[in-house]
């Protein structure tokens, strides 16, 4: 059933997108972090899509392929009298643009409404065509 | 002579009800994609894949590519049963190959979906015909 695979569909993008904004969420949260759990500056992390073929021809779901950490270059401030800063008196923080992450923010809840419409959608038209044989 | 065939409305509003939720299935494809870098937007020619399917056609002549070997790749726009889909004609593909234009495909979404649900209510009222016409008294 098609309406079915629809419903299947949506979720796929559903999942993945919160996925995403787990990831900008983590992101705000550490755009300050000097250490994160491998004693390293925190690295910013992004999700790679990938489309995914569903059980029904020509249904295509989507899901979060891998999460990789971002390659830009950390971010260095000079503040000699934090207890992280090197000789110099740098302190290394993390590599996260909170301006990119709030428009990464802002496109994965759009993209997580759309998919809740889609999703709605397809349980009105699953909900209407109970009604063709009834009264 | 008529140029538009007379069908059976059952037999029509069953097969035009599958090709759009089919579509409808493809269309949700695509927004759910809609992030994801390569992914090319689909379609189907629905006019052409109705009259295709009513007229019982189409799909017979033909033939699928044998897939004998683990490097072999399906002939895969061949879909028994289901109209091929066609990539759509991108205006402003992404920097990542992506060609989902949200705007359009919305507009798709909301179209199939009203034609979705007229034609239920086209089916819905076949059916009240044919009950009403099994009634005495016209009841």
């Amino acid at each position: 059933m098609s309406l079915i695979s629809s419903l299947h569909v949506a979720s796929t993008a559903l999942h993945a997108q919160s996925l995403r904004l787990n990831t900008v969420a983590s992101n705000l949260a550490n755009a300050d972090s000097t250490v994160d759990t491998n004693g390293q500056p925190y690295k910013g992390k992004q999700v790679v899509f990938r489309t995914i073929p569903m059980e029904d021809q020509g249904a295509d779901g989507v899901e979060v392929m891998s999460i990789s950490d971002s390659t830009a270059p950390a971010r260095r401030v000079y503040e000699p009298n934090h207890p992280k800063a090197d000789i110099q008196g740098f302190v290394t923080y993390s590599n996260v643009n909170p301006v990119e992450e709030m428009v990464n923010m802002i496109s994965a809840s759009r993209s997580y409404q759309m998919n809740l419409e889609a999703m709605n959608s397809a349980r009105e038209l699953m909900q209407r065509s109970l009604d063709i044989l009834g009264t | 002579m008529n140029p538009v065939p007379e069908y059976d409305p059952l037999s029509f509003g069953e097969t035009a009800l599958r090709l759009r939720t089919y579509r409808q299935q493809i269309l949700g494809s695509n927004l759910a994609n809609a992030d994801t870098p390569g992914f090319r937007a689909k379609d189907v020619n629905f006019a052409a894949a109705l009259r295709e399917q009513l007229e019982g056609q189409g799909y017979s002549g033909r033939v699928p590519l044998a897939v004998t070997s683990t490097g072999h790749m399906p002939s895969s726009t061949f879909r028994p049963g289901m109209p091929t889909q066609l990539f759509r004609t991108s205006m402003q593909p992404s920097m990542d190959g992506n060609t989902v234009d949200l705007d359009i495909e919305r507009a798709h979404f909301a179209e199939n979906v009203t034609k979705t649900e007229a034609q239920m209510r086209f089916l819905a009222g076949a059916f009240r015909g044919r009950i009403t016409a099994m009634t005495p008294d016209g009841r």
